[in-house]
């Protein structure tokens, strides 16, 4: 479903992405994982065409991101990292916004809604604006809302950030449940190994914009020879504290944009 | 089409739910047009100029359409902000239908605050000369609104952040309002002044409404709306081009 070949994204002379190669199964659930600043938003961003890479090739479904983003956009679906609802909406409307952006028929698009609102629990409070919701909710509404034009793949990027305990395990069933009953391939990214253990089918290991492991949850354990997946995490990608890299490099990409506007 | 009339609407809820801001930004308009209005009224009159609220009122009309409407323009770096910006540009839906529903979606409910500003001027005492004009006079009000949203959705597409925005508003907006002949006659102006003020698209627009009105014109109908027209359509143009352009 997903074909990457030496993929390469470059901001000047810093590579946030090198060279990466990686492929994931139909139905599968993949799990894209990495310190912060690795590179795994800009490879998401790369696969579901919000960024043009500098090198290599993609295959989303069949299509190119950058040639046929058409036809990408309307067989995925995206949870972003940071929420992406209008709040002064209620979540009926959010949902309804998404069907018609996504050419959901009129015929069919009330009944998917409460369909998709019903799984993850939020039919009862369709009529309620979004700004009154806890983060939880939001998170769900945006499940369901990415699930509304029936996408082949699902990306989720960190998809239970900042999340209780009882939300984070909600949503990760229904994430399982996606990909058992309804055969749609799970791409996603998260900061918690043993969600990652649990649910994720074949993980990827990213680092400084390479990729330094990939496998099965037990087949990386096993290469280490670690017991838990966030053991064998710090064994390939050490203990460094990455996130002033990650500011610098966005604060860098901020100037470079302002500057090249002028 | 379906895409642009939902973003349309989505102006349009938004606007309607946010009473509070209806309320704020109806009270600068009201304030000129009380203060100045009442204030210079009998100077004005003194001067053989006739009745200054008949010359200002289209003018505090304008004033109440141009400012909301480049505020809704610029909610694109608040969407940005909020994230639901992405939700559109992810879409299978192309950046010009974005930028056509948001910017008709603004023009709309900035008409609608000019046309509140007009029945507040109604009752402070300004009468519509010529009634069968007043389609045309809603034509002119529409364009002023389509002009302030497209010189927003440039502003809001160029700005990373919220930071910069108050610049612009004091720099940009703010004198496109006061250098145009909003407020004052251009006869006997000093000649740089009046170059400054024909330059501006947004005299033409208050000058065809006030016309339309039922009251003076300086230059004429056709030429204000040639001239407000066209520098709408290319500000659209510059306006949509920049949004197309933004990366997330």
């Amino acid at each position: 479903m997903i074909e990457v070949k030496n993929l390469t994204k470059r901001y000047g002379e810093f590579s946030a992405v090198n060279q990466i190669s990686f492929s994931v199964r139909k139905g599968e659930i993949f799990g894209f994982l990495g310190p912060n600043g690795a590179g795994k938003t800009t490879t998401i961003k790369m696969l579901t065409t919000m960024l043009k890479p500098t090198e290599g090739s993609v295959r989303v479904c069949g299509f190119d991101p950058v040639r046929d983003q058409g036809s990408v956009r309307r067989t995925i679906g995206i949870v972003f990292q940071d929420p992406s609802l209008d709040e002064q909406l209620t979540a009926f409307e959010n949902m309804e916004l998404h069907a018609v952006l996504y050419g959901v028929g009129r015929r069919e698009r009330d009944g998917r809604i409460e369909k998709l609102l019903r799984f993850v629990g939020l039919w009862d409070r369709r009529a309620d604006f979004v700004k009154r919701f806890s983060g939880g909710m939001k998170r769900r509404l945006e499940i369901a809302r990415a699930l509304l034009h029936e996408p082949k793949i699902m990306f989720l990027d960190e998809p239970t950030l900042g999340l209780d305990p009882q939300t984070r395990n909600h949503i990760w069933s229904y994430i399982e449940n996606l990909s058992r009953e309804r055969g749609v391939t799970v791409f996603f990214t998260t900061h918690y190994m043993e969600e990652a253990d649990r649910v994720a089918d074949e993980i990827a290991v990213i680092d400084h914009g390479k990729i330094v492991a990939q496998g099965s949850p037990a087949s990386l354990k096993e290469k280490v020879q670690k017991a838990s997946l966030e053991d064998a995490f710090i064994a390939l990608t050490g203990h460094a504290i990455r996130d002033e890299e990650a500011s610098n490099t966005d604060h860098l990409r901020q100037v470079r944009k302002f500057i090249g506007r002028r | 089409m379906s895409a642009i009339y939902i973003l349309w609407l989505r102006q349009l809820k938004r606007y309607f739910r946010a009473r509070i801001r209806i309320l704020s930004s109806l009270g600068q308009p009201v304030l000129f047009l009380v203060s100045l209005g009442f204030g210079f009224g009998h100077l004005y009159q003194r001067a053989g100029a006739g009745n200054y609220l008949h010359y200002l009122a289209p003018g505090v009309i304008a004033m109440g359409i141009l400012f909301p409407s480049v505020f809704s323009g610029i909610e694109i770096i608040w969407d940005r902000q909020f994230g639901f910006l992405k939700e559109t540009l992810v879409a299978p839906v192309s950046r010009v239908q974005i930028v056509l529903g948001r910017t008709l979606g603004g023009a709309t409910t900035a008409l609608v605050q000019g046309v509140v500003v007009l029945m507040i001027c109604l009752v402070a005492g300004f009468r519509v000369g010529n009634f069968w004009l007043l389609p045309v006079a809603l034509g002119f009000m529409f364009l002023i609104a389509l002009l302030g949203n497209s010189i927003g959705t440039a502003i809001g597409s160029a700005l990373e952040d919220v930071q910069g925005f108050q610049l612009l508003m004091n720099f940009l907006v703010t004198p496109l309002f006061f250098f145009s002949n909003a407020l004052f006659p251009v006869d006997g102006l000093p000649a740089p002044m009046k170059l400054v003020v024909s330059l501006n698209p947004l005299s033409y627009g208050i000058d065809g409404l006030r016309g339309a009105l039922g009251h003076t014109f300086m230059f004429s109908q056709a030429i204000d709306f040639a001239v407000l027209g066209g520098i709408t359509a290319i500000l659209l143009g510059i306006g949509s081009l920049l949004f197309s352009r933004i990366q997330l």
